[in-house]
């Protein structure tokens, strides 16, 4: 059975790329509960706050970077196992190398395609490809 | 794509031009002043340019974006060391910059974006590639002493400043801390200040391994000139363990940072508060922009579309109306019915509210007070585009950017100053070889002060230029047939000239002024703002424009008179005294009617005859009111039939129903309903005082019933 509710985070410190990002999540399924955090900080204050089903993070923030946050999530048991998708406009080849090697999911360059964007969230919440309230995924 | 508005867009990447433009200032300052550039303010611009294509892209600006990404580029090059920052560079980015602000709020408008506007503003960023050589970063980084877990989750920018720290033979120190999982983003925020005085932060990474339960670990990457004693000196009231990594130069400096210190080495450009260009309001928005970056999240602020306060502001001035409207009804009861016991808990129970209502008033208006020195920067910037243009050497000094004005004539004050600005740089700064002959330094000097002088904010446009050639405006204006040729000129009746439309001395149109299009327009705006504009100058030694503002126009407190068959509100702020006098009293001095108060000339306007009204049916010819108005050596008397009390109203522009009718700034409602006229107190001033407008252009007497 899918689960009621998937919990996901969006570590972006640019208000309009979060709004983006809430949208085409949306266009996913309803039931998301999107947690916004604009700073790599308010993000690891919130990662204890909710059982994350999915992590989205940009690479470029004022406080720590996306890479630390990779990391820290990768390297702490209770979280390791969230998948994590790095969505920045960072086109730099090795940070994206150091991003994949930490453990990051998929790793986008913006401007993102949007139909490839929501396909990977489908991915890595187990939805298969159908809104979760019609389906029958293998994700307990 | 639907929960992102235009407005949303607009306003980001409003915000992020400002950054870039903030950035780049700061950059052309150490440029300048052949000081080292200051690495996070690459950065930070950096991160501007590049959030700026994120959005654009987003918002299918994809043209732009790539502009931005242009940039990005470039700055990208530039703080990773790849590239030398020229003034060239600069320059392009500067333009760049300000035609991407075009660009945008073109495009916001719906316009259209030629492909060829898109390829000129990438030609002009081409020029700029020339790169520096590749440094062989991997070795810097093998000798840093730094543990692989550390070297994995640096960026590349982050990789770039540790080597630069390392070439510099800084040491390289791990600051380790541990705070509660609810409370860390306060402490860290105020530990990573800190480390910035000591020296540069390179980066912050929270470590999960070594986080105990609710709690959190974080390692700092610090590079300082400071040995490792020093460090841990300077951070003693901090609890944190300082280890080196990589000991600096000869150990580095034994003494500690001192607490209250100026920023060391990595940022040498912050300190310098005293260097010429330096001015209040600049630093306050440097340290608020600081502040938002480094503790965006925890920021308090909101932002709200002006709009927004607008409707507050209107529902505000509905219920002064109101209050007006109950305050009326209890003193007919009062009348009517004595002092009640009803009546008195009424009265009671208004002032109450008349009190509240007041608060409230004044929080919406201190909610829409900004401080002048928003502008400074745009200011600034045209300055600089302009003392390029015209091969002029011009410093800008602006003062008082603390000074608080409504955001609405903050808005509309942006043009008419860029207008005087561009003034003085064409017709008032002469060009070096001059100003050099006059003794003067080759460089010129545009000063911009502000400052509040009452319920009024005064602002100064100065110059050195060569001031107004007042025999040369004089005989434009003779040759105009605004003067006969032998006439008996004053200085302020030739100031008044050149605020007339479509009145210029240049003899050839350049592209910056002359084009006929000019300080009328000023004038014309400055008075929408019920404001006044004043030029002081010197032949030789420049000029000073000087212009009166009220600090807000939202909600006024006006004297209420009646004159003729009509009623007029006059604001309180421009009101000196109210005085009764008899009709013997008013001498004729030179055809105008005048009285003496405390030994000066009064110049009177009689509010009947100005706007040709007819008599007032039964008032006393015998009894007369002058209400004083205007400060300093601009007053004037207004004679009134009756004054009927002071009032707290709201002025309603009348749009262009009575366009051009001097003397008036806008209409406002009675508590009993009734719609009357708000006087334009500077407009009336001028018309009433000048001989050109009162004689010879024949503008003053309209009817307005």
């Amino acid at each position: 059975m899918n689960k009621e509710c998937y919990h996901i985070l969006i570590a972006e410190d640019s208000a309009i790329t979060r709004a983006f990002l809430v949208g085409l999540l949306e266009e996913v399924a309803e039931n998301f509960n999107i947690i916004e955090a604009a700073s790599g900080f308010e993000a690891l204050k919130q990662l204890p706050r909710e059982k994350f089903d999915l992590i989205i993070t940009d690479i470029n923030m004022p406080d720590i970077n996306g890479l630390e946050l990779i990391n820290f999530v990768k390297t702490n048991p209770e979280y390791a196992h969230i998948p994590l998708i790095v969505v920045t406009t960072e086109g730099s080849a090795r940070d994206r190398e150091k991003g994949m090697a930490l453990g990051a999911s998929e790793y986008m360059v913006k401007p993102i395609d949007p139909g490839a964007f929501r396909g990977s969230v489908v991915k890595y919440l187990g939805l298969n490809g159908k809104r979760p309230e019609n389906s029958r995924g293998d994700k307990t | 794509m639907s929960e992102i508005n235009l407005s949303d867009f607009l306003a980001e990447a409003e915000e992020l031009l400002e950054r870039l433009n903030h950035g780049l200032l700061e950059l052309d300052r150490a440029i300048k002043s052949n000081s080292r550039q200051n690495p996070s303010v690459v950065n930070d611009i950096f991160r501007a340019a590049h959030s700026l294509k994120g959005i654009c892209g987003m918002f299918g600006f994809g043209e732009v974006g790539e502009i931005a990404h242009k940039m990005e580029d470039i700055l990208d090059r530039l703080r990773l060391g790849k590239l030398k920052l020229t003034a060239k560079t600069l320059d392009a980015l500067f333009e760049v910059t300000e035609e991407l602000r075009a660009v945008i709020s073109h495009k916001a408008q719906g316009g259209q974006v030629t492909a060829q506007v898109i390829e000129e503003l990438k030609q002009k960023l081409a020029g700029v590639d020339e790169v520096k050589q590749e440094p062989k970063e991997d070795d810097w980084l093998k000798q840093s002493g730094l543990s692989g877990e550390i070297l994995q989750v640096l960026t590349e920018y982050e990789e770039h400043r540790l080597i630069e720290n390392l070439k510099e033979k800084m040491g390289i120190y791990q600051v380790s801390t541990t705070f509660s999982l609810t409370e860390f983003d306060k402490e860290l925020t105020v530990l990573q200040a800190r480390l910035k005085e000591i020296g540069e932060l390179i980066t912050t990474l929270p470590s999960a391994d070594a986080s105990p339960d609710d709690a959190i670990t974080f390692f700092l990457l610090l590079g300082s000139e400071h040995s490792e004693q020093a460090v841990a000196e300077g951070l003693k009231d901090y609890s944190v363990a300082v280890t080196t990594v990589k000991p600096g130069k000869a150990g580095g400096r034994a003494g500690a940072p001192a607490p209250a210190r100026a920023r060391p080495e990595p940022e040498p450009q912050a300190k310098k508060r005293d260097e010429p260009e330096a001015e209040a309001g600049k630093d306050e928005s440097e340290s608020a922009r600081e502040e938002v970056g480094t503790v965006r999240s925890l920021s308090r602020t909101v932002r709200v579309d002006i709009g927004k306060l607008d409707d507050l502001m209107n529902i505000v001035g509905e219920l002064v109306l109101s209050k007006n409207v109950i305050a009326q009804l209890i003193d007919k009861l009062r009348n009517q019915l004595g002092f009640s016991e009803m009546a008195i808990d009424l009265y009671k129970a208004n002032r109450t509210l008349e009190r509240k209502l007041q608060e409230l008033q004044e929080g919406v208006l201190e909610v829409r007070m900004v401080p002048i020195g928003q502008i400074y920067d745009k200011l600034r910037r045209n300055v600089r585009k302009l003392s390029r243009e015209t091969g002029k050497q011009v410093e800008f000094i602006a003062e008082g950017g603390d000074t608080e004005l409504d955001k609405l004539i903050i808005e509309d004050l942006a043009d008419p100053l860029m207008h005087i600005i561009r003034n003085s740089i064409d017709h008032g700064i002469e060009p070096a070889s001059q100003r050099t002959k006059a003794g003067k330094p080759e460089q010129g000097q545009i000063r911009l002060r502000s400052f509040q002088r009452g319920n009024h904010v005064v602002i100064e446009i100065s110059d050195d230029g060569a001031g107004l050639d007042f025999a040369r405006i004089r005989s434009k204006a003779v040759e105009r047939g605004l003067f006969a040729a032998g006439e008996e000129l004053k200085q302020e009746d030739l100031v008044q000239v050149i605020f007339l439309p479509g009145f210029s001395t240049a003899d050839k149109v350049t592209d910056i002024s002359g084009r006929g299009v000019g300080l009328d327009v000023v004038k014309n705006n400055i008075s929408a703002l019920s404001g006044a504009i004043d030029v002081e100058s010197v032949l030789g030694q420049g000029a000073k424009v000087i212009i009166t503002l009220p600090i807000t126009l939202a909600i006024i407190q006006a004297l209420v008179v009646e004159a003729g068959s009509e009623t007029f509100a006059i604001p309180l702020n421009s009101v000196s005294s109210g005085l009764s006098i008899k009709p013997g009293e008013i001498k004729t001095i030179e055809g105008r009617e005048v009285i003496e108060q405390r030994e000066r000339t009064l110049p009177l306007v009689r509010l009947d005859k100005f706007f040709r009204l007819k008599p007032r049916a039964g008032v006393s010819e015998e009894d007369l009111y002058v209400v004083t108005v205007g400060i300093a050596e601009r007053r004037l008397g207004i004679v009134v039939d009756r004054l009927l009390g002071r009032q707290d109203i709201v002025i309603k522009s009348i749009g262009h129903v009575l366009n051009g009718l001097k003397g008036i700034a806008g209409a406002t409602e009675l508590g009993d309903q009734r719609t009357i006229l708000v006087l334009d107190v500077f407009g009336l001033i001028e018309e009433a005082s000048s001989t050109i407008a009162s004689g010879r252009l024949n503008v003053g007497a309209i009817n307005v019933s």
